[in-house]
């Protein structure tokens, strides 16, 4: 690992600015991702600054939905009351990802912002667009079993790995965040990662210094039938090969609103509108779900080694709506 | 054979050795007691060099290096000190920002029970409790950790009285290597109290209902424990001896040592075989 000053911030607005001044420089919250990376000489920040003392902790009932604090602990957001009664999709997906000591000290802000796992992107003698721009795309043409059918180019196939975020963008949920000179902007999570194009070394549209405040869920009536669902290659602890978030409110027997998001696919939580658009004011069977994941997936690309991810994510459509239906998390 | 030492032969010595001399007379007579004790005990290579790392540290702590010296004290760059609870007792460590919590209980404190297993947070064998939830100590920095109460496997016990978790581990056969086993009862002892607290897991029914003191499935425990891996294999005595703590009920040990007396007879059963 490389030398780097570390300091801790007691307030919000000087950890910004440290980090403003300093384009190498970075915020430690959990520690989980960035930590390792820094490890394998990946992430080479000069100087870190602990953001996680910070007084962004709470969860709280905002706007008729939630808010949720930035640095609360994963934990503390899958078990929390209101998450678990209002947003169980957002429990589920938590739970699905890593393993309880890493999820006790990951924190919301710091989920959004993991970066992938593409081997190539870890491996620093390997070409990597996304680490270091214009090296090339090792998994292009490499191994790319693991890697994007959706919204890739020719720079960068890589996946998002968080399974939170793929709930989040099915909730709508939009990102608070801080800037340098104390200005707030709200991000609405469908925009906040981005698609890789000429420049996948930008994973998501925060400018740099600009510090997550709290994510904040807008009130819905999807509690009682949604359901996460992860496919990966053990039974628990492993990044999605596919996952799927999926919620439903329905009017008698016809959908009202679906809400379907995608995992293990993109470079961003894929959300499914194509599938989301078939479903509105059908019935909750599964001919019309199939014929939903048959059009979103319909836009896939697969790659040389992915090629199952169509059917899977087919299926896994198909699957986590069955399971949504079925009272799901409830 | 001995190696005769020939005392008339100038020794080149470098920058740092002369400037030791200077500085250190003493070391000199060191170098007179060393020369004596080779003439002596010529054959012995250990002893000889383990007298010779005994006088140089004694000769090196003794003085007072210049900052250019190669054995001088060195200032941590980016040094960072921080005030922790370690098993109950209050430490203040002085590290380097980059050292990991993991790397300080084991090099720092000598408190070896905490395991360096894959050092990326994908075995669990380096898990500790802190503020009484299980976290991966490789990925913790040791500079975050002010004021904070951290929990080890060697902090389990009480004196001789092994925590129950511990003594469940050695009734149910629950480790082979034993590499990753401090790491797996830490993480089940938090994880009773997750339980307790009645958090839920991916596997859990329903997410909706909540209850204190949740009943923990072996599939509930499997899900739970996830973040542990054991290279030996001995997921199924794990799930067991978690299970044994957390239901309550006593199992039977299902392994015993063997007696004398076994052992004898095995040995001439051994002797029937070899002569067959």
């Amino acid at each position: 690992m490389r030398p780097f000053k570390f300091s801790s911030a007691s307030d919000a607005r000087n950890a910004v600015q440290t980090i403003s001044a300093n384009k190498d420089a970075k915020f430690l919250a959990g520690g989980t991702n960035i930590l390792d990376l820094m490890k394998e000489d990946v992430e080479r920040p000069t100087a870190l600054v602990d953001v996680s003392r910070l007084n962004l902790t709470q969860i709280k009932s905002a706007n008729g939905g939630l808010s949720l604090g930035a640095l609360a602990k994963n934990t503390d957001t899958a078990n929390h009351p209101l998450v678990r009664q209002n947003y169980p999709l957002l429990s589920m997906a938590i739970l699905a990802g890593a393993s309880q000591q890493i999820r006790n000290m990951a924190t919301n802000g710091g989920n959004l912002l993991q970066r992938t796992r593409c081997s190539y992107f870890y491996d620093v003698a390997m070409p990597c667009n996304k680490r270091a721009p214009g090296t090339g795309c090792g998994a292009l043409e490499g191994i790319n079993r693991m890697h994007a059918i959706f919204g890739w180019s020719e720079k960068c196939v890589a996946v998002y790995p968080s399974d939170m975020s793929i709930a989040l963008v099915a909730l709508d949920a939009v990102v608070k965040v801080q800037g340098a000179n104390g200005q707030e902007r709200s991000i609405p999570f469908a925009d906040f990662h981005r698609l890789p194009g000429d420049t996948p070394e930008r994973d998501t549209n925060l400018n740099h210094g600009e510090l997550i405040t709290a994510i904040e869920l807008p009130k819905n009536n999807f509690a009682g039938k949604s359901y996460y669902l992860k496919v990966r290659d053990r039974a628990s602890y492993a990044f999605a090969l596919v996952s799927v978030a999926a919620a439903l409110e329905m009017d008698g027997n016809k959908i009202k609103q679906a809400r379907i998001a995608m995992g293990g696919v993109a470079h961003k939580p894929w959300r499914a509108t194509e599938a989301e658009k078939m479903l509105v004011g059908k019935e909750a069977s599964a001919a019309n779900f199939k014929s939903a994941a048959d059009a979103e997936m319909k836009g896939a690309k697969p790659l040389e080694h992915n090629k199952f991810k169509v059917e899977l994510g087919t299926r896994g459509i198909v699957r986590a709506l069955q399971m949504a239906m079925s009272g799901g998390a409830a | 054979m001995a190696e005769e030492f020939d005392e008339s032969v100038e020794i080149e010595l470098t920058a740092d050795e002369a400037a030791l001399l200077e500085n250190l007379p003493e070391l000199s007579e060191l170098g007179e007691a060393r020369r004596k004790f080779l003439g002596q005990a010529a054959a012995l290579g250990l002893g000889a060099f383990a007298l010779n790392l005994l006088a140089q540290e004694q000769a090196f702590a003794a003085i007072e290096t210049s900052p250019e010296a190669v054995f001088a004290p060195v200032q941590i760059e980016n040094s960072v000190t921080v005030a922790m609870k370690i098993n109950g007792a209050e430490k203040s460590l002085t590290v380097d920002s980059r050292m990991t919590l993991l790397d300080g209980l084991r090099e720092k404190l000598e408190l070896t029970g905490s395991k360096k297993g894959c050092d990326h947070g994908q075995c669990g064998a380096c898990t500790v409790i802190v503020d009484g939830r299980r976290v991966l100590s490789c990925l913790t920095l040791a500079a975050t950790c002010e004021g904070k109460s951290v929990t080890t496997i060697e902090g389990l016990a009480n004196g001789d009285a092994l925590h129950p978790m511990q003594a469940a581990f050695i009734k149910n056969d629950g480790f082979q290597c034993g590499y990753c086993t401090p790491g797996q009862i830490c993480s089940a002892v938090a994880l009773m109290n997750e339980a307790k607290n009645g958090e839920i897991s991916y596997v859990t029914a329903n997410v909706r209902t909540s209850a204190k003191n949740v009943k923990l499935s072996d599939d509930e425990i499997r899900e739970r424990m996830s973040g542990n891996i054991c290279r030996c294999g001995a997921y199924p005595n794990i799930v067991a001896a978690i299970q044994e703590v957390h239901s309550g009920k006593e199992a039977a040990q299902t392994w015993s040592f063997h007696t004398p007396n076994e052992n004898v007879a095995e040995i001439e059963e051994d002797k029937k075989d070899a002569t067959v």
